[in-house]
């Protein structure tokens, strides 16, 4: 008999740790979008580039000895009716030299609408070189019916970019969030900026 | 399947099953759950199996001619949920809830009640996610791997019972993996060390083990799938600050543990039926026990190889192509081992032995094809196309479905008490052999030459084969009604069985007479070395 009590204690046990185990992959698969954000952030390796980045330009001197390409892509994600598209194409820049982009968006439907921008960056083992002091992308845009805009982006390239890297394609993909953020009550508001979000 | 001898002579606590409906409502005797789980299992496998051929009967020539293509993807999708987590996964269990405790020399699982419920709640989620199909907007129309944002922001509405179905389906898992774990660390007969367990109770262990550690995560990914579509948030939503990509990374991390899941059972039962018909023992066992052991380990860090085209630096994809290789060293031992127990054994070729040597052919075909996968800069020619469904056809149908079917005849006189019928099992065998390469060989051509996977139609140069794959199928897909024939003929009117019903049968489960009393080894039997493969 008191075999059997130690064979019901010991799968009382064993059943105990087991689901330890349990609620323990439960929580590692919980924290594997931190860590995921933190691994990308940290390598770069999904394209995105960092939040507002600043930066004193009196203290570093630009490396004239590299010129750096970089493209930007335009595109709305489907069903967003919005144009959009970058002023310039493609900018040449040195490293550590601050350079400012503007590009254009415009409401095209009737109704009021709120967009953001989630950019990706290609060659991913640029991203982490790749700096924006100033972009449109950390904020949310609210355009009324026909409303348009010139949405400044200012960025540095790191002095540190490998050697490897002789060009950078930027893209912006612009979202329709207005069901997701909903429009604001008074929206005869003439601001065009809604509360800031994170990521971008 | 269970023809249960009423073991009334005994004076003691024993006794026999209830009557009628409730004796399967309330069971917890370890033989009635597993004959459950294994006609659940053949149920879900004739429904996976009539969508296969809707597919089949849709892509038999170019062009729309049966069914709409939304449908179409709502098949292949359903076709791959069923197959995975209805037929193949309970059928395994099945098998384990019968074999393991009278292979251990236990009188039951350590959980019985645990075990009627992690059966019972099984119908109501594949009930849940079926009915989708009838449902306004249809079912999971997004391939069964479900990739955001297909299964989020464009799924259809239904997507809610299927999260909640797979929710059911893990917590199934977990628990049943809980109680074969508890069973075989705590259950064993005195005198059955690890290293004498059966390779089948091995490969159970370390699937167990599998299941606990990768459910959970699969839980994790449906739930945030399920936030992001009623709760607003943004796991996967670019839009939002999400990844979509992040997805991939998640369920695959789940993924493939999850096909490990579905063929290490099956080197178990191979490894018990090939030293019997070949008589002799077991070749190499501790190098088998240690590479499940390996192959377990490395599933864990190849996830990313099917997703080779996702963008990745060249370091990601150099270390999951070689762990991916890596993992046909263990496989290779395990080929080699099975091929040198044959090795001038006095062989003969009885209905679960051809089963056996078909699984170690085509499941080494299917291994080879995923080593053509696992080259990267060849993958990006191989992704997405016939080339893929091929080789996991291969690993899962004459691999993983045939063990099952192979341990169904092997077993079954000592579940049933009574023998099938020889002839009709090597017909069925035959039928299925040549109706599975039929159907999966010509698809290595057509992925080879570009055809993606998952459409309803396709360009007219994939016509001959696409034919040949549908005249395949159904050749398969019936030889396996013939197979539910030999079943039942089997059951009513076999020739009565004996204890060891294999004159090279080793094992536990062997000593007991056929068919196993409806409550076996109550006292603790003696472990001999005669009756172990080791």
């Amino acid at each position: 008999m008191s075999l059997e009590e130690k064979q019901s204690q010991d799968i009382k046990a064993t059943v105990k740790k087991l689901s330890l185990v349990v609620v323990g992959m439960c929580c590692f698969v919980a924290a594997l979008v931190p860590l995921y954000d933190l691994f990308c952030e940290v390598t770069g390796l999904n394209g995105k580039t960092g939040g507002p980045y600043v930066f004193d330009e009196a203290k570093v001197r630009p490396d004239t000895s590299r010129l750096i390409k970089v493209n930007f892509l335009t595109n709305t994600n489907e069903g967003m009716p919005w144009e959009f598209r970058s002023q310039k194409g493609s900018v040449r820049v040195h490293p550590g030299a601050a350079t400012t982009v503007s590009f254009y968006v415009k409401n095209t439907t009737g109704k009021p609408m709120i967009a953001q921008a989630i950019p990706s960056l290609v060659p991913s083992s640029a991203a982490e070189y790749f700096h924006k002091t100033e972009c449109f992308c950390f904020e949310q845009q609210l355009l009324m019916p026909g409303e348009f805009l010139d949405m400044p982006m200012r960025f540095i390239v790191d002095l540190g970019l490998p050697r490897n890297v002789q060009s950078i394609n930027l893209s912006y993909a612009l979202f329709d969030v207005t069901d997701r953020v909903g429009l604001p009550d008074d929206i005869q508001s003439t601001s065009n900026q809604v509360s800031p979000v994170a990521g971008g | 399947m269970s023809e249960i001898i009423h073991a009334d002579h005994h004076d003691d606590h024993a006794h026999g099953p209830a009557k009628g409906i409730l004796r399967w409502l309330y069971t917890t005797n370890h033989k009635d759950i597993g004959t459950l789980y294994l006609w659940f299992s053949l149920a879900m496998f004739f429904i996976g199996g009539a969508m296969a051929l809707v597919i089949r009967t849709e892509l038999f020539q170019p062009g729309l001619q049966f069914i709409e293509p939304a449908f179409f993807n709502q098949m292949t999708t359903n076709h791959g949920l069923i197959m995975v987590f209805g037929a193949i996964m309970p059928a395994f269990v099945g098998l384990a809830n019968w074999l393991i405790p009278m292979q251990v020399g236990a009188p039951d699982m350590a959980l019985p009640r645990m075990n009627n419920l992690s059966f019972w709640i099984l119908p109501f989620a594949f009930s849940m996610m079926i009915s989708t199909l009838f449902m306004e907007g249809g079912g999971p129309n997004f391939g069964w791997t479900f990739y955001a944002p297909l299964s989020t922001t464009y799924a259809p509405d239904s997507v809610t019972y299927f999260i909640f179905a797979v929710h059911l389906m893990g917590a199934s898992s977990i628990m049943g993996s809980i109680n074969i774990i508890a069973t075989i660390l705590n259950m064993r007969a005195p005198g059955m060390t690890l290293m004498k367990m059966p390779m089948f109770v091995w490969t159970w262990l370390i699937t167990a083990y599998l299941l606990i550690a990768v459910m959970p995560v699969l839980a994790g990914a449906v739930t945030m799938m399920l936030f992001d579509i009623h709760f607003n948030t943004s796991f996967f939503n670019a839009a939002g600050g999400g990844d979509p990509v992040m997805f991939q990374h998640i369920f695959w991390f789940f993924g493939h543990p999850e096909v490990y899941i579905m063929i290490l059972p099956a080197f178990g039962i191979v490894s018990h039926i090939i030293p019997t018909f070949a008589r002799k023992r077991l070749f190499g066992y501790t190098s088998m026990v240690y590479a499940v052991a390996s192959i377990a380990f490395l599933s864990f860090i190849v996830w990313a190889h099917h997703m080779f085209t996702v963008g990745m630096p060249l370091a990601g994809q150099l270390f999951f192509m070689y762990s991916t290789m890596l993992i046909a060293v263990p496989t290779g031992v395990k080929v080699f081992n099975w091929i040198a127990t044959m090795w001038r054994g006095s062989m003969t070729f009885e209905t679960p032995m051809l089963f056996a040597i078909a699984f170690v052919v085509l499941f080494t075909i299917g291994g080879l094809s995923g080593i053509m996968l696992a080259i990267t800069p060849a993958d990006y020619q191989y992704h997405d196309t016939y080339f893929v469904v091929a080789h996991f056809h291969y690993v899962l149908v004459p691999g993983a479905l045939f063990s099952i079917i192979a341990a169904v005849y092997f077993w079954i006189p000592k579940w049933t008490g009574k023998m099938y019928d020889e002839s009709l099992g090597k017909l069925h065998f035959w039928l299925s052999f040549i109706g599975v390469n039929v159907t999966f060989f010509p698809q290595h051509f057509s992925g080879l030459a570009g055809m993606p996977r998952r459409i309803p139609d396709y360009a007219l140069q994939f016509a001959d084969f696409n034919m040949i794959s549908s005249i395949g199928a159904f050749i398969f897909g019936f030889s396996q009604l013939f197979f539910l024939y030999v079943l039942i003929k089997t059951i009513r009117s076999g020739k009565p069985a004996v204890g060891r019903a294999w004159e090279g049968a080793k094992g536990l489960e062997w000593v007991l007479p056929s068919p196993a009393p409806y409550h076996s080894f109550t006292y603790p039997p003696e472990v001999t070395d005669k009756e172990s493969y080791a």
